[in-house]
């Protein structure tokens, strides 16, 4: 098991104005996976991502991640654990357009206090990994959605993390890169020393799934292998 | 250098329109800043003229004494009590004061007339045509060259004219070590003439000055002269007296300093605002380096960075612009004052250590607001 999330709750707002975006949720997550969260907008899906990602401290319940309980670190030391442990895909990506797609890249390594040359090194083969090798040297935004989508991965996998976080990965995509994208996630990126949590409204790409919950209201209401899987 | 620094640097640099508008900014700011203050010292140097041309260590005066051009005369015991002071190696009398003199075409002319200590000449110019010794000749003064020398229609040696109804005859020219600023010419003489030529009140001496055995002695007899009713400066305190006059006793100074103030603000607006911009423009990245694992410091540091990196460019370019343009136009006009100075230098660079910290505020403050989460939640 990689990560172990217990009773989760997670509110916003104190007193009258207390809506709740996570009530008592508890999910485990095993090496080899690919975990998609499904479900309309406002399940607090985003919101169950962040907390067990070290992003959104929870107001309730605890998250094991390579049995180190994340929350009980400093700020200090969180950061650095999700710098060496998790991989990172916004939805909007988040590349510096003034940066080279290679400089992008590279930054994890640097934040990780690598030397400048084999970062950008280890950047280009990132790259390679995902398909841009003739796109190193362009700036991000000098490419096409889909090409930026496999920048903003090979800059969350060149850590070598542990889990790779992805935010609505296909959102900005068209259906036939979207499903490229999800595949090459599912054959490339996922193996079995680590695991893969996915946020989606698409159900195009459901078929990639290992696994698949459904939120509704803060709560897991359905939980259901891939149609891959079964 | 520090990969991360690298990287901000080109976010930095790579931003072509805001670095070249920060720098611009900034430089603008610098030069503005610097030829304020460089006129100010220049022209405050010029006020000073006379007491660098005399070039006595130590000058005693009246108190009330404000400028070196105040005419405050006082009485001849004062100079025999100062020169039985302790630690006095010698001391000469000066006579400081204007003259009125009448060209030979009729016209009048107001000049500066120094009246050296007729057995010393101390305080005497430096002589470049004629001996310094024709002075004790009758009716003799010396004339400096300088950029007032015209006024008096050029005279060469032997020229006469009237000053204040008496005889006068040019026995030498002299050059003075700095220019005055008032327009005046200058005319050298002994002690003496200057005091038998000239109007004079009951008093005579204008200044005593003092040449002192060793440096330590000069405490002990500012100290001495005090007890005497009267103040003893050394050359330094008397220029900033002086300067102290224009800068806080005029609208000079004032006026130099809502400049330089406004060229401040300027250059403060432009770079806070400018740098402001860019880093909103890269906070949502900056956010995600954040859920990436970038510490606050590591976010601290690439900021500071960069507007360091700005102000002391925008630093080096402004004093390089303010200079050339000084070198440039004293080419042209020899007598333009402005004067680069160590303290100019070093108040431009204050203000420009503001405007990064400033600049470097908000935009720390900014980037560690940001909270991930928002990132994510997009
Ligand atoms: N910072 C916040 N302050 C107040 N309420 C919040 C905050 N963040 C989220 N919420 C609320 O928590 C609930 C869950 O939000 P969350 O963003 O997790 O939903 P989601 O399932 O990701 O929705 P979407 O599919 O639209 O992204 C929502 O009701 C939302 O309004
Ligand atoms: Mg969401």
């Amino acid at each position: 098991m990689i990560l172990q999330a217990r009773n989760i709750t997670k509110w916003f707002g104190e007193a009258d104005n207390k809506t709740y975006a996570i009530k008592d949720v508890s999910l485990e997550l095993n090496y080899g996976e690919m975990l998609y969260i499904v479900g309309p907008s406002g399940s607090g899906k985003t919101t169950l991502l962040s907390v067990m990602s070290g992003i959104l401290r929870p107001n309730e319940g605890t998250v094991t991640i390579k049995d180190k309980e994340i929350w009980q670190l400093n700020d200090d030391a969180l950061t650095e654990f999700r710098l060496y442990s998790i991989g990172f895909v916004f939805q909007d990506f988040h590349l510096f357009g003034k940066l080279t797609s290679k400089e992008n890249v590279a930054i994890p390594l640097i934040l990780q206090k690598q030397e400048w040359d084999y970062s950008l090194a280890e950047a280009t083969k990132a790259l390679e990994i995902v398909g841009l090798q003739n796109r190193v040297d362009l700036s991000p935004s000098k490419l096409s959605i889909g090409e930026q989508q496999r920048v903003a991965i090979a800059r969350a996998l060149i850590t070598k993390p542990d889990l790779l976080i992805f935010d609505e990965p296909t959102a900005s995509l068209d259906g036939e890169t979207g499903k490229k994208i999800i595949s090459f996630i599912r054959n490339t990126v996922l193996n079995d020393k680590r695991a893969i949590i996915v946020v989606t409204h698409d159900n195009r790409i459901y078929d990639y799934a290992t696994r698949i919950i459904r939120m509704e209201d803060g709560k897991i209401v359905k939980e259901t292998g891939a149609l891959s899987e079964n | 250098m520090d990969a991360l620094l690298q990287i901000s640097l080109k976010l930095l640099v790579n931003d072509r329109g805001k670095f070249f508008t920060l720098i611009i900014g900034i430089t603008f700011a610098v030069f503005l800043m610097m030829q304020m203050t460089s006129m100010f010292s220049g022209v405050m140097y010029r006020t000073a003229a006379t007491i660098y041309n005399i070039g006595a260590k130590v000058w005693v005066m009246d108190p009330s004494i404000h400028i070196q051009s105040d005419n405050i005369p006082m009485p001849n015991y004062i100079l025999d009590a100062v020169r039985s002071i302790k630690g006095v190696k010698y001391a000469a009398p000066l006579y400081s004061g204007s003259g009125l003199v009448k060209l030979s075409d009729g016209t009048y002319q107001a000049t500066n007339i120094i009246g050296l200590d007729d057995p010393t000449l101390f305080g005497r110019p430096t002589i470049t045509k004629g001996n310094i010794y024709s002075i004790y000749d009758d009716n003799a003064y010396i004339i400096i060259k300088d950029a007032e020398y015209h006024k008096l229609n050029n005279p060469k040696i032997g020229a006469t004219f009237e000053v204040n109804d008496n005889r006068g005859v040019i026995v030498g020219i002299g050059k003075a070590l700095v220019s005055g600023l008032f327009g005046t010419p200058t005319l050298y003489t002994t002690f003496s003439r200057a005091i038998s030529d000239l109007p004079t009140t009951r008093f005579t001496i204008s200044y005593i000055l003092l040449e002192p055995k060793t440096l330590n002695d000069i405490s002990n007899i500012k100290k001495e002269v005090k007890a005497l009713g009267y103040i003893a400066l050394t050359e330094k305190e008397f220029v900033d007296k002086n300067k102290n006059y224009y800068l806080y006793q005029t609208g000079l100074g004032t006026n130099v300093l809502i400049m330089t103030l406004i060229s401040f603000i300027v250059g403060l607006s432009i770079a806070g605002q400018t740098f402001y911009t860019f880093v909103l423009e890269n906070l949502e990245e900056f956010g995600a380096l954040k859920a990436i694992g970038a510490k606050k410091s590591e976010l601290i540091k690439m900021i500071f960075f960069q507007s360091t990196v700005v102000g002391f460019l925008g630093y080096g370019f402004g004093i390089l612009l303010s200079s050339i343009l000084i070198a440039l136009a004293k080419l042209r006009l020899p007598e333009y004052a402005a004067l680069v100075t160590y303290e100019n230098l070093g108040i431009s660079f204050f203000m420009v250590l503001v405007i990064i910290l400033f600049s470097s505020y908000l935009g720390i403050r900014k980037v560690t607001q940001i909270d991930p989460f928002d990132i994510f939640r997009g």
